[in-house]
């Protein structure tokens, strides 16, 4: 049993008695009160537990908890200060993406990322950036339509406005 | 109330070409609100999702993320055989392993009832004796911490003695075959051929050998269809909390809160009511959900240990925690005269059900009654059946049963136009059903069927371009060809195709089952405002359900604030999530319970106001912006005023028109409630030398009724269709035939489709009221998942000139034929 501490979504926090072969998205979900990171496959294939590690998506059933030591995790429940929403989910719901919601998380980290990385994409680009985030309902055209307008709305704010 | 008894002769639906539509069939009925009132967020808007800010901001509460004090961890121990006798379980070690507080098996089992079922109670909660089928729970482990109770599951010794698999219909129906159920006391026992077929249900109509006389052209084909998983991505999981008064506290991802219920209770030994159930968040269904899974396990094992159970299936066991789609094979004929019209079907069609029944019955009824597809043919012969075998159990996917069938049957549609002569399209639209035709049960289409005009319109929308990977100036986007980013190919060697498919699925539960909903509605006043509350048992399962309920509350209780209530057992029985049936059914219902609190406010009113007001005493009063208006417009009183301090609630069931069982020997009887319509145009790019394929546009046309929340609907129709592609070229469980065991039971090797996979779907939405369903609507989720597949098979067959016969499609099966 270890302890470890980590940076999660701008807060420094700690875990005890967690087991070596325990996931940060186990630490997550079980230890630290955040459940929004999803558990579709705990393998890697779904992206549901898309999260960002010192800025970069990962899966984060397949990392370590041990390996977030000392590190920066942001997941969904970053992605907007409390009771707000930034402009990515807000498309999402008007677009229509979302469904039953279990692959949401990952997808809106995913695309959050794409959008700080690329704010213009192509579609192909954003079906590239979002290859490794399954959805089993919408059949990923409202999740594009979300996506599109997510950045067509960060593109007209002014910089100092995005969430 | 209902209003769409009047105005059949305005003729303009919107989008419908009259002209055009008359020729094709097509009847313009209007569709119409109950209350003629402009409510803003009503039906027909497309109101966003109540749940929508939680899911996105994470905080919703699926059935996996449930925590409670003191909560244990509930694991099963599956089986890693087939078909085995079991000799011996010992249990001691995993019992003696430090954090385990219990370990159960069927010995545990606390009463005599120690088997559960949708139709058929031929499944075992924990195996006893034998085992049918691999990943049978044996049994249930509770422990302190997940990675303990599945330590310690492996620990159990089981020791077995192996049997002779059944994998197929000729090892299942051998005269000398183990009985894989014996003593069997369901109703369809008496009637079956073999003690391993489920059920067998035969449709007779016309004079087969007549019309086949008459037919001048006939093809026979052999078809098969592989094993789908739902592959929903919230695994099986909830909670179960132990009662002080001996009960349970069951919060759980299921499609249907008071089937599980029946089915619970008994085994716990408890009268229903002491099993008080809450849906928690689901991550979808699709039909997997509609047997139990871990329920049962986690109740034995909170009762047992007097604490909090959490189960969480991983993915790996979800592929055995639920039923999956049956796989069959379909041997058809069908004949055609000179001039393009059918003479007769001839189908055979054989569903694997696997090791216990399942909703295989009731697979098995879909599948004959709609062999035939959305076509008129006045001579049929079809036999379907389902088998009992040692392969996965499977039961109820999207589709259930349809989707087999019109894989089959539009395959021969295509051959059989091509033996005629005559365009493939032209060929379905000169045979397709419209309202009237006659279904080989019997039963009369008595509402539109759009099926030609479906097809017209995905015909005539314009086609994707060709070669889309060259981006200009000799320059190539791999991305946009076959094999993407592996970069196998900058366009050599591909070959375009294009395919069309139709389909038609039954909405609602079938063959004389009493399908009805229940609603609870309150209407009361809080902060100096008329708000609805709407209590239902409907799972909602990412179909958009609890949006549609606020919209009606709206539409006819004129209010703007409409609270959702969880949906548990504390009311009565929605039915399930499936068979296309919520919108209808519990939407039925809950329009219905408003309309009860409506007229119940008018009365409040009337005697409020009536000796003063003289048009409170007028016909044709609305619920209209959070007033009573009258038909002149003019404003009686703000609804708030009329309820004062009074709450107005309503409980209510509410059915659909009866059906009726098909007959056991020809079939026919009206065994569905409505029919549903969809069709699809495919356009691919095959890699014909390596056998990938890239579908480039998947176009559907689908008439809905009334398209009650259009967002909504065409996300249904997308999801639905790209289901429907993954079955085309990708997803299979891949059963070993020789050992009966799961060879993928994983997202990496099971593939559902990516969003590279899944190519841009538009989308053309009819509207032809059914004046027997609420708002004239028709269920949608199911339709979509049908004619997607065959039209994606016969664009690949167009690209290749390959006559591929089984799907998924292969790479393989590209290079090798």
């Amino acid at each position: 049993m270890m302890r470890v501490r980590l940076t999660v979504n701008g807060r420094l926090r700690e875990a005890d008695d967690v087991w070596e072969g325990e996931s940060l998205l186990y630490v997550l979900r079980e230890r630290l009160g955040l459940p929004g990171s999803k558990n579709a496959c705990e393998q890697g294939e779904c992206g549901s537990c898309t999260v960002r590690l010192d800025g970069v998506p990962v899966c984060a059933c397949l990392v370590a908890a041990g390996q977030a030591e000392g590190r920066e995790v942001v997941t969904v429940e970053g992605l907007a200060p409390e009771g707000e929403l930034s402009t990515v989910q807000k498309a999402f719901i008007d677009a229509g993406a979302v469904q039953c919601g279990f692959c949401t998380p990952g997808l809106l980290v995913a695309a959050d990322e794409l959008l700080d990385r690329e704010p213009k994409p192509a579609d192909a680009d954003i079906r590239e950036a979002l290859s490794g985030n399954l959805c089993r309902c919408t059949g990923y055209e409202k999740i594009m339509d979300a996506v599109r307008l997510a950045a067509a709305r960060r593109s007209a704010e002014p910089e100092g406005d995005r969430a | 109330m209902t209003d769409l008894t009047e105005g059949h002769a305005a003729p303009a639906v919107p989008g419908v070409r009259s002209e055009a539509d008359r020729r094709a069939g097509v009847l313009g009925l209007p569709t119409r609100f109950t209350q003629r009132a402009g409510n803003v967020g009503g039906v027909g808007e497309s109101v966003p999702r109540p749940d929508g800010v939680l899911k996105v901001t994470g905080e919703f509460a699926y059935s996996s993320d449930l925590w409670h004090e003191h909560m244990l961890w509930g694991h099963l121990l599956r089986s890693t055989t087939a078909h085995a006798d079991i000799l011996s379980i010992d249990v001691s070690e995993a019992l003696a392993t430090p954090g385990v507080h219990a370990v159960l098996t069927y010995d545990d089992l606390p009463t005599e009832v120690r088997h559960y079922g949708l139709e058929i109670q031929d499944t075992p909660v924990l195996a006893h004796r034998r085992i049918r089928h691999h990943g049978e729970p044996i049994a249930a482990v509770a422990a302190d911490h997940p990675e303990i109770a599945r330590r310690a599951a492996e620990k159990i010794k089981v020791e077995y003695r192996e049997l002779p698999v059944l994998t197929d219909e000729e090892s299942a129906t051998a005269p000398d075959a183990i009985v894989l159920h014996e003593d069997r006391t369901d109703h369809h026992a008496p009637h079956v051929p073999h003690p391993n077929v489920v059920h067998r249900q035969p449709i007779v109509r016309g004079d087969v050998e007549r019309a086949a006389a008459r037919a001048d052209f006939v093809v026979r084909g052999e078809y098969e269809f592989g094993m789908q998983d739902q592959a929903f991505l919230g695994t099986e999981s909830g909670m179960a909390v132990p009662a002080e008064d001996g009960g349970v506290d069951l919060y759980v991802a299921t499609q249907w809160l008071h089937a599980d219920r029946r089915q619970i209770a008994p085994v716990l030994g408890l009268p229903e009511e002491k099993v008080r159930m809450t849906l928690a968040g689901v991550g979808g269904a699709f039909g997997g959900r509609e047997d139990l899974s871990m329920q049962i396990h986690a109740c034995l094992l909170a009762l047992r240990t007097g604490r909090p159970v959490k189960m969480v299936f991983n993915r790996y066991e979800s592929f055995f925690g639920h039923v999956h789609r049956h796989p069959a094979r379909l041997v058809y004929e069908h004949g055609a005269t000179k001039d393009g019209r059918l003479t007769h079907v001839r189908a055979r069609i054989v569903l694997d059900g696997g090791a216990y029944a399942s909703s295989s019955p009731a697979v098995v009824g879909n599948a004959a009654s709609l062999s035939v597809g959305p076509y008129e043919v006045d001579a049929v012969e079809v036999e379907a059946l389902a088998l009992y075998t040692n392969n996965p159990p499977c039961g109820a996917m999207r589709g259930f049963g349809a989707v087999q069938a019109c894989f089959a049957y539009e395959a021969q549609m295509d051959r059989l136009a091509d033996a005629v002569g005559m365009d493939r399209v032209a060929f379905r639209q000169l045979n397709a059903m419209s309202q009237g035709s006659v279904m080989p049960t019997g039963q009369v289409v008595d509402s539109p069927a759009p099926v030609a005009e479906l097809l017209r319109r995905v015909s005539e929308l314009p086609l994707p371009a060709e070669r889309p990977w060259e981006t200009g100036g000799g320059g190539v986007d791999v991305r946009a060809l076959p094999g993407g980013l592996s970069n196998t190919s900058h366009g050599e060697g591909v070959v375009r195709g294009v395919g069309y498919a139709v389909g038609i699925k039954n909405v609602g539960f079938s063959e004389g089952f009493d399908d009805y909903s229940t609603a609870r509605v309150r209407l009361e006043t809080a902060g100096g405002e008329a708000v609805a509350s709407v209590h239902t048992a409907m799972a909602e399962v990412g179909q958009g359900g609890v949006t549609v309920h606020t919209q009606i509350a709206r539409t006819e209780l004129g209010v703007t604030g409409v609270t959702v209530q969880p949906a548990d057992t504390r009311v009565g029985s929605a039915g399930s999530t499936s068979a296309s049936r919520q919108t209808y059914v519990t939407g039925g219902a809950v329009k219905r319970a408003c309309e009860l609190v409506r007229e119940r406010v008018l009365e409040l009113g009337r005697a409020r106001f009536g000796a003063t007001q003289p048009a409170w005493a007028s016909d044709g009063l609305r619920l209209e912006g959070g007033k009573v208006v009258a038909g002149d417009g003019a404003v009686l009183a703000g609804l708030a005023e009329v309820l004062g301090d009074e709450a107005v609630e309503v409980e209510t069931e509410w059915r659909h028109r009866p059906t009726r069982p098909f007959d056991r020997h020809t079939g026919q009887g009206d065994g569905h409630v409505q029919y549903s319509f969809a069709a699809h145009r495919a356009v691919v790019d095959v890699d014909v030398e390596l056998g990938l394929v890239k579908v480039v546009e998947l176009a559907c046309a689908q008439d809905v009724g009334k398209a009650v929340n259009p967002l909504a609907v065409v996300g249904q129709i997308q999801g639905g269709s790209t289901q429907g592609l993954g079955v085309a070229l990708m997803e299979e469980i891949v059963v070993d035939r020789t050992t009966g065991l799961v060879r993928n039971p994983s997202f990496t090797d099971y593939l559902i489709p990516t969003i590279l996979d899944t190519p841009p779907m538009p989308v053309e939405v009819l509207e032809l009221a059914d004046e027997n369903a609420p708002y004239g609507l028709r269920g949608v989720g199911e339709a979509p998942t049908l004619s997607s597949t065959p039209a994606i098979l016969a664009a690949v067959r167009a690209a290749t000139g390959l006559d591929l016969r089984r799907t998924p499609v292969r790479p393989e099966h590209l290079t090798d034929g």
